[in-house]
């Protein structure tokens, strides 16, 4: 077998790596607007195609797909709602993607930090169209105990567009539900006619 | 259980191999001289009825005056354990002999105390930063940083 030189040594992997989270840094001076095009009622509804709205947002809604994105201690809570006690297979959720490319929902879970950041905007990226995202805890919300620090994202919204906030520190699995019957709501307000 | 040895008798066993080395010691903790870590550490590693043959760890502490690194030894073999601690006063260059030559598991450690409180460990064999990225503006544990939120 052939052996193929690396292209980069370590510290010019590092110094792509300081380079990519150091734009991200400079970029994510403001929070992403909340995606709340869907608030706006029904006026936008064509009634033409309101039946297909009807459908496909209840085949979305009972599918939702989250990609595996456990960053800190939020991930236990999220585990546990994904085991048998809080059991979210019930609303057809249960399928803890480990590919991006095949998940509808990114969970954030836990405290992001700057090094974390570039690897989850990637994952975000690579995640198909329709998909939403969801603040899971105080950290992910805000930076929560660790707002201050050189480390860490003060709330995910910096870097991606949030559409649930679940407050808690961690939130129990009970409230997390309840933050993803409010995203499947939301989800059943959309239209298949509008780019999110 | 793991037997602390007291300070003053290890004190007593290395002054008689390097009389300059120790400058104190109290019940648990012996004090040695920045130059001498990497001679102190193989004579403890490998002096009969010593022989720290692990070590637990390695930290920092910043006294505002001077940086103290902070060593936990422990003899698998013969169940004691010390503690060492070095004080470093240059602010603006502290350097310390790196101890990855006897302890594979100092490479990480300090790393870690290079990354966050700006000590440098010569002979380290890949000295950089482990936590934060690389080109990041001072070292975030030490007292007189001021966060770059």
């Amino acid at each position: 077998m052939e052996i193929v030189e690396r292209p980069y040594s370590s510290d010019e992997l590092d110094a792509i790596e300081a380079a990519e989270i150091e734009a991200l840094r400079k970029a994510s001076r403001e929070p992403y607007p909340d995606p709340i095009e869907w608030s706006e009622e029904d006026i936008e509804r064509n009634v033409v195609i309101s039946s297909v709205d009807h459908l496909i947002d209840w085949c979305r809604r009972f599918s939702v797909w989250p990609v595996n994105c456990g960053l800190a201690c939020c991930a236990f809570e999220m585990i546990g709602l994904a085991a048998s006690r809080f059991d979210i297979s019930r609303f057809g959720m249960e399928l803890f993607r480990a590919s991006p490319r095949q998940a509808d929902l990114l969970l954030v879970a836990g405290t992001l930090t700057w090094k974390m950041a570039p690897a989850l905007k990637r994952i975000y990226d690579q995640m198909p169209e329709p998909k939403w995202v969801v603040a899971m805890g105080s950290c992910a919300i805000s930076g929560g105990p660790f707002r201050d620090s050189y480390s860490v994202v003060n709330g995910v919204n910096l870097i991606l567009p949030v559409d649930v906030y679940i407050p808690g520190c961690p939130p129990r699995p009970e409230a997390l539900m309840h933050g993803l019957i409010l995203l499947h709501q939301k989800i059943s307000k959309e239209t298949v006619l509008k780019k999110r | 259980m793991t037997e602390a040895l007291s300070g003053e008798d290890v004190a007593k066993q290395i002054g008689e191999r390097f009389p300059n080395a120790v400058t104190d010691f109290d019940e648990t903790a012996v004090f040695i001289r920045g130059e001498d870590v990497l001679d102190v550490a193989r004579f403890l590693k490998e002096a009969p009825g010593l022989e720290f043959d692990y070590l637990t760890s390695i930290t920092a502490v910043d006294y505002s005056e001077h940086f103290e690194v902070v060593y936990h030894l422990t003899s698998i073999k013969n169940n004691h354990s010390i503690v060492l601690k070095v004080r470093c006063y240059d602010r603006d260059n502290p350097r310390l002999p790196s101890v990855v030559s006897l302890w594979q598991g100092a490479d990480f450690q300090e790393r870690e105390v290079y990354d966050l409180m700006g000590i440098a460990f010569d002979g380290h064999p890949n000295l950089k930063r482990i936590f934060l990225w690389h080109g990041f503006a001072g070292h975030p544990l030490r007292k007189d940083f001021q966060g770059n939120v």
